[in-house]
């Protein structure tokens, strides 16, 4: 059965989960919208940027956010002037290292959905006087809703998934960046295969039930959903 | 053209094959703190024999694990004694074939010079927010390391501060990033030719916690390959030993 650590490690997990996914909504949501409207040439390189987790190993994220993170780097020289120590150990340094690495499962549903919205129904907005910001609550929003369900959906799920990069600025400490994927990653090792089941197979349920919902209940566009 | 190249490709891997009937190489695991003695014996023992051997480091744990469950490994240096016994009793490892090689010793040691006194009183006194160790579970210097505070009674008072990593290189990482002020260590990653590389250091005494034996074990994929054989002979030589000691640890009575 699980253990009340395992259970700890379980919360913990959905709890940055849930953190990071709200910050990556709230910071994916306006740079999804610039991305699909915008003809900058910076366009390009933010687009990279934000793909850049698919495809880096986590172990490269991992590192360079240990050293960035660290009381010499540039994020850990930042936080300590801010009064707030370094960030690696911590909770926090957790949901950033997961906001980097979980960003582009956000962005790039919510940008696909934003660009099939077309220029008549937010000219038709404004030609009724709705401000640029109230037609994005009332009109853009509700026509991407399936984009953002998708959004959250893929980037709080790739963060339970998350290890590589825990793994290396986590620290393994209880209740703070003990995460179910680094707790999995232990039992196998100490030989525990019976707990590593249990947790194992908890989370392969929960990554099925999940996905089989996002991909059969919401109905959405096939640009929606880039990993179908 | 097809048909050329296949013939080129069958002729390479005759070549191949040729070559490894003189020179075989073997797969060794080793414990994480072994690893830069064992690159230097393990190019040694090329020059000395003709074979080679291809170095894997990792925890010791992690290796049980996978020799296991069908590790191709041939050779397994632990970093304890307790996993080759375990691998002989399980069927995994040649029975007898089992000795130390090397005695470990701990180290509290700080990539920052003049943090850490030499009889280790910072750990008490010390205003330090992290302190590096590997997992217990799966590491026998971490293990150690937890004897250490155990006997110095401030396994407590340092609970909350410990960070631990998953094999002895990560929390040497750890420390050399300054993400963790300090942190106990195996003495051959910061040690060569006598004295510590870089940082500060306590080397701790080896009466607070059991002594650190290092085993070294035959595995079943090995029994047939030359090289496997071979290099737990070398291992015993005198210009391995000379290298093992160079790198601060003792050597079996």
């Amino acid at each position: 059965m699980l253990s009340s650590a395992d259970l700890d490690t379980l919360l913990l997990t959905f709890k940055v989960a849930a953190i990071a996914t709200t910050i990556m909504l709230l910071i994916g949501t306006p740079l999804a919208w610039w991305l699909s409207r915008t003809n900058s040439s910076l366009k390009g390189v933010i687009n990279a940027i934000v793909a850049l987790p698919l495809v880096l190993p986590p172990t490269v994220l991992g590192f360079y956010l240990l050293v960035l993170m660290g009381p010499t780097g540039i994020i850990g020289q930042f936080t300590q002037w801010l009064g707030i120590g370094t960030l690696s150990f911590t909770f926090y340094g957790l949901v950033l290292g997961s906001v980097l690495y979980s960003m582009p499962f956000v962005v790039q549903p919510l940008q696909s959905s934003f660009a099939m919205i077309g220029k008549q129904s937010l000219e038709a907005a404004a030609t009724l006087r709705a401000s640029p910001l109230d037609s994005f609550f009332t009109v853009v929003m509700p026509l991407a809703k399936p984009g953002f369900i998708t959004a959250a959906i893929l980037g709080f799920t790739h963060t339970v998934g998350e290890f590589g990069v825990v793994m290396m600025i986590g620290g393994n400490i209880p209740n703070k960046t003990r995460v179910v994927s680094v707790q999995i990653y232990n039992h196998v090792e100490a030989l525990e295969y019976a707990d590593a089941h249990w947790l194992a197979g908890c989370l392969l349920l929960f990554s099925f039930t999940v996905l089989l919902v996002l991909y059969t209940q919401i109905k959405t566009s096939p640009m929606a959903q880039p990993f179908k | 053209m097809f048909k050329n190249v296949l013939i080129r490709f069958c002729l390479f891997f005759l070549l191949l094959m040729c070559q490894s009937t003189f020179a075989a190489t073997t797969l060794v695991a080793v414990a994480a703190n072994f690893s830069k003695p064992m690159s230097e014996i393990a190019a040694g023992f090329e020059k000395a024999t003709g074979h080679s051997a291809n170095l894997s480091f990792g925890s010791t744990g992690k290796f049980v694990s996978q020799i296991e469950n069908g590790g191709p490994f041939e050779i397994l240096l632990a970093a304890d004694e307790k996993s080759p016994q375990k691998l002989i009793k399980d069927g995994y490892a040649v029975s007898g074939s089992q000795f130390i090689y090397a005695v470990g010793k701990l180290v509290l040691w700080s990539a920052t010079a003049g943090y850490v006194d030499e009889k280790g009183e910072i750990l008490s006194s010390g205003n330090f927010k992290h302190l590096a160790l590997a997992d217990p579970k799966l590491a026998p210097y971490g293990a150690a390391a937890i004897e250490v505070l155990n006997d110095l009674k401030l396994q407590d008072k340092l609970q909350p501060l410990i960070v631990q990593s998953e094999n002895i290189a990560q929390a040497c990482q750890f420390i050399s990033t300054g993400n963790a002020e300090l942190g106990f260590v195996a003495l051959s990653q910061v040690f060569e030719n006598g004295k510590i590389i870089n940082g500060s250091a306590w080397i701790v005494p080896a009466q607070l916690h059991a002594p650190i034996k290092q085993a070294a074990v035959l595995l079943n994929n090995g029994i047939e390959n030359p090289a496997a054989t071979e290099l737990l002979v070398y291992l015993k030589s005198a210009p391995a030993l000379e290298v093992i000691k160079k790198y601060g640890y003792d050597l079996a009575q």
